[in-house]
């Protein structure tokens, strides 16, 4: 078979089983977008910003376990989708990401569109590939799809040259059946000695926590979680990218935990005796002020990831890993031991957890005229009983959807949580939504963060992908408003959200449903009514409480045991 | 504390910068930095001087390691090793001092390789504290040029830093 580069790029994809690439055309991507026009096994979705076509193809990789793909030209193609390719990467998002280039021949040239793509993404790819021969493309194809999918996920980045997809000329192709680089080897199992002197520290708690992270989730490691978590009757909290690998409702799960996770949490973790991390990376909203993390605790700490143990926190049993397989191991070892906790020890320490948990630190004024964010994601979960998925952007709405919607399966819970970055839960939700046809995908959003890719609009009319908006509409930005309030005496500097537009014609104008909800009353008629039209985005424009923040909280600078449990409170 | 590190890394055009970005990226520092092919042509090995407490070099081994181009890495502060740093040096050597800077050569068991009526170009091997005590012995004023390789390294005994 003899393919041009334009059409070898494309059977790499076919071969890699790429159902969909997300992309935006440009003169650099021309013979690829070619080549794309003249088969149909791989279709191809048109954004409005390439942004948006790396934040969906991140959605799709999310909420699947497959890599995403985006396709975007040279220069500012490529610039647009750097701030996707970042957010994939602080969050280990397999992502695939092809960019166009001027010419080999023009680099360095300051050419048209050119912009040194490899060199911009260097700090936020796992890996970045420059095709200089047509040759090498089937082969560049098999490594990124592999380093992105193996070991650590994370997005590659593929920079073709336009003469390498020049359709006149054809070479011999066949696709790599097997792919070995002498340079990477992720660890594929973790080390038994390690495991067996885990499982006996956790057979010695007495006041054990399990703190679990996005990890899991990568490595579909939810089945071995919960057989080990409901074995050993530990209880266990979840980072925010961790929510859904063990099931928000079970009465082991203690809610989440750091800057703005529940009292329980936070203060099992402030006396617990033995810490089991697991895919989690101590990251500062995490941690609270380092000095005073778990002062009293072993800590245990499962990663597939050498570079995440002892970063930010000194651990005493690393085991390096994949955490299914791990997870797996610990399972064996301790079925084959024979040894149960101590379970008077354990049950002190649920009554100590209960009483924390009496405190009941998520409560909020249930009987205020105007809507509360809390409020709103609460009926979003009884509308679409605990089983959307659910994407959202950065900021107070953020947090009341991981607060609030609890998630009992992993996967379901798409955020961006290691960049932050606002502009992410529509795109976001157009990649889940592709992947999961006929499934509730409900983006939760604010009023700034929705107009940061709210262009893709249209890419969800052409598409007919029948979202649901729920924009908690404050007319701040809430979390910014919330600090200013908190540390900068109110001075709210640049935060009120001024000359919005009007979301209900603005998404008819897209040809979608808008609504408007104001009372607290007509919210659950409302969602019902948004859910019921299934083939239809519904864009709903909820009137919340502006003054509303979120709790509880530890400030800067504190530890888990100093949390804010709400206004005025002292710290406890 | 001072850490001396040699890694085998794929010879790829930007396998440098990758390398050079982490530190700027993590803020580790970079006192000395060699590159060159080996005997194996598609692997270069650097040597890379590096300072910071146990944490950081504990970071800075795993991010190398985590770099998908580098293939094999090796903290040659671990154990007994051999470095040396290479130093071209241009002094003054007027009527009257040639004598003198041949003595210094001779001394430092270095080698004069270009002579002019009035300068020497001098070649000096050996630890980088060597050559730190050479360019004091020559005088200040005397001084018109140094250029310094860095320092190479390699463990003492037996076994390689190799694939």
């Amino acid at each position: 078979m003899e393919l041009s580069g334009a059409e070898i790029v494309i059977q790499c994809l076919k071969e890699e089983g790429v159902e969909y690439v997300f992309g935006y055309p440009g003169g650099a991507v021309l013979h690829i977008y070619d080549a794309l026009f003249q088969q149909s096994d791989v279709k191809h979705i048109l954004v409005r910003h390439e942004q948006g076509a790396t934040h969906a193809a991140d959605g799709f990789a999310r909420s699947t376990g497959k890599p995403g793909v985006a396709l975007v030209t040279s220069g500012p193609g490529a610039t647009n989708a750097v701030t996707g390719i970042a957010t994939a990467y602080m969050d280990s998002i397999p992502m695939v990401v092809l960019t166009g280039q001027v010419p080999s021949p023009f680099i360095g040239s300051d050419a048209f569109q050119e912009v040194d793509t490899v060199g911009i993404t260097r700090p936020c790819v796992k890996h970045n590939f420059l095709i200089k021969d047509v040759r090498d493309i089937a082969a560049t194809f098999r490594k990124a799809f592999y380093l992105a999918t193996s070991g650590r996920p994370g997005p590659v980045v593929i920079d073709i040259p336009k003469d390498v997809t020049d359709p006149n000329i054809k070479i011999p192709f066949s696709y790599p059946k097997k792919v070995k680089m002498r340079s990477y080897n992720p660890v594929v199992k973790g080390h038994l000695g390690q495991i067996k002197k885990a499982i006996d520290l956790m057979l010695a708690a007495e006041k054990p926590v399990f703190y679990t992270g996005g990890g899991v989730i990568l490595d579909n490691a939810d089945k071995e979680l919960v057989e080990l978590v409901r074995m050993l009757g530990f209880p266990i909290t979840s980072t925010l990218m961790g929510l859904g690998a063990y099931p928000g409702t079970d009465k082991q799960f203690i809610g989440m935990l750091g800057m703005h996770g529940t009292y329980e949490a936070n203060m099992a973790m402030h006396e617990t005796d033995t810490l089991i991390a697991i895919g989690a990376r101590f990251d500062d909203r995490v941690t609270g002020q380092i000095a005073h993390f778990c002062p009293n605790a072993t800590i245990i700490h499962i990663d597939i990831d050498p570079s995440s143990i002892s970063k930010n926190v000194r651990v005493d049993v690393p085991i390096v890993g994949p955490v299914s397989s791990v997870l797996g191991d610990m399972l064996q070892v301790l079925k084959e031991s024979n040894k149960s906790p101590k379970s008077a020890a354990i049950h002190n320490w649920w009554k100590q957890i209960d009483e924390w948990r009496g405190k009941r630190c998520l409560q909020y004024d249930q009987h205020s005229g105007i809507i509360k964010p809390q409020f709103a994601v609460e009926t979003l979960y009884r509308v679409t009983k605990g089983d959307a998925f659910v994407s959202s952007d950065v900021g107070q709405h953020q947090m009341f959807a991981a607060q609030f919607y609890q998630f009992d399966k992993p996967r379901r819970w798409i955020n961006s949580g290691g960049l932050g970055t606002m502009g992410f839960g529509l795109p976001a939700g157009m990649g889940i939504q592709l992947a999961h046809p006929g499934s509730d995908v409900a983006v939760i959003t604010g009023e700034a963060s929705i107009q940061m890719c709210i262009q893709e609009l249209a890419t969800c009319k052409q598409y007919d992908l029948p979202l649901k908006i729920i924009l908690l509409n404050n007319g701040y930005m809430g979390m910014v408003r919330q600090w200013q309030e908190f540390f900068y005496d109110g001075r709210y500097s640049h935060s009120y959200v001024d000359s919005l537009p009007d979301f209900v014609k603005l998404s008819e104008s897209y040809g979608h449903v808008g609504m408007k909800v104001e009372k607290p009353d007509d919210l659950e008629g409302a969602m019902k009514e948004a859910f019921a039209m299934k083939d239809r985005l519904v864009f709903m424009d909820v009137v919340v409480d502006p003054t509303e923040n979120v709790y509880p909280m530890i400030v800067a600078g504190k530890g888990h045991h100093e949390m804010q449990l709400s206004p005025g409170s002292e710290m406890i | 504390m001072r850490h001396i590190i040699s890694i085998l890394i794929e010879n790829e055009s930007g396998a440098l910068s990758r390398v050079a970005g982490l530190f700027s990226a993590r803020g580790y520092n970079i006192e000395s930095l060699t590159v060159a092919p080996t005997e194996d042509p598609t692997l270069s090995r650097m040597t890379l001087v590096t300072r910071g407490d146990e944490a950081i070099i504990e970071q800075i081994t795993k991010q190398l390691n985590k770099l998908v181009e580098v293939v094999k890495l090796l903290d040659l502060s671990d154990g007994p090793h051999i470095e040396r740093e290479m130093m071209l040096i241009k002094l003054k050597a007027e009527n009257g001092r040639r004598d003198e800077v041949a003595r210094l050569v001779d001394i430092f068991r270095g080698k004069v390789v270009d002579v002019t009526d009035n300068t020497f170009v001098i070649e000096v091997t050996g630890k980088s504290a060597k050559l730190d005590a050479f360019i004091k012995a020559a005088h200040e004023d005397s001084v018109i040029e140094v250029v310094r390789s860095g320092p190479l390294g390699i463990a003492r005994g037996a076994k390689g830093l190799k694939l």
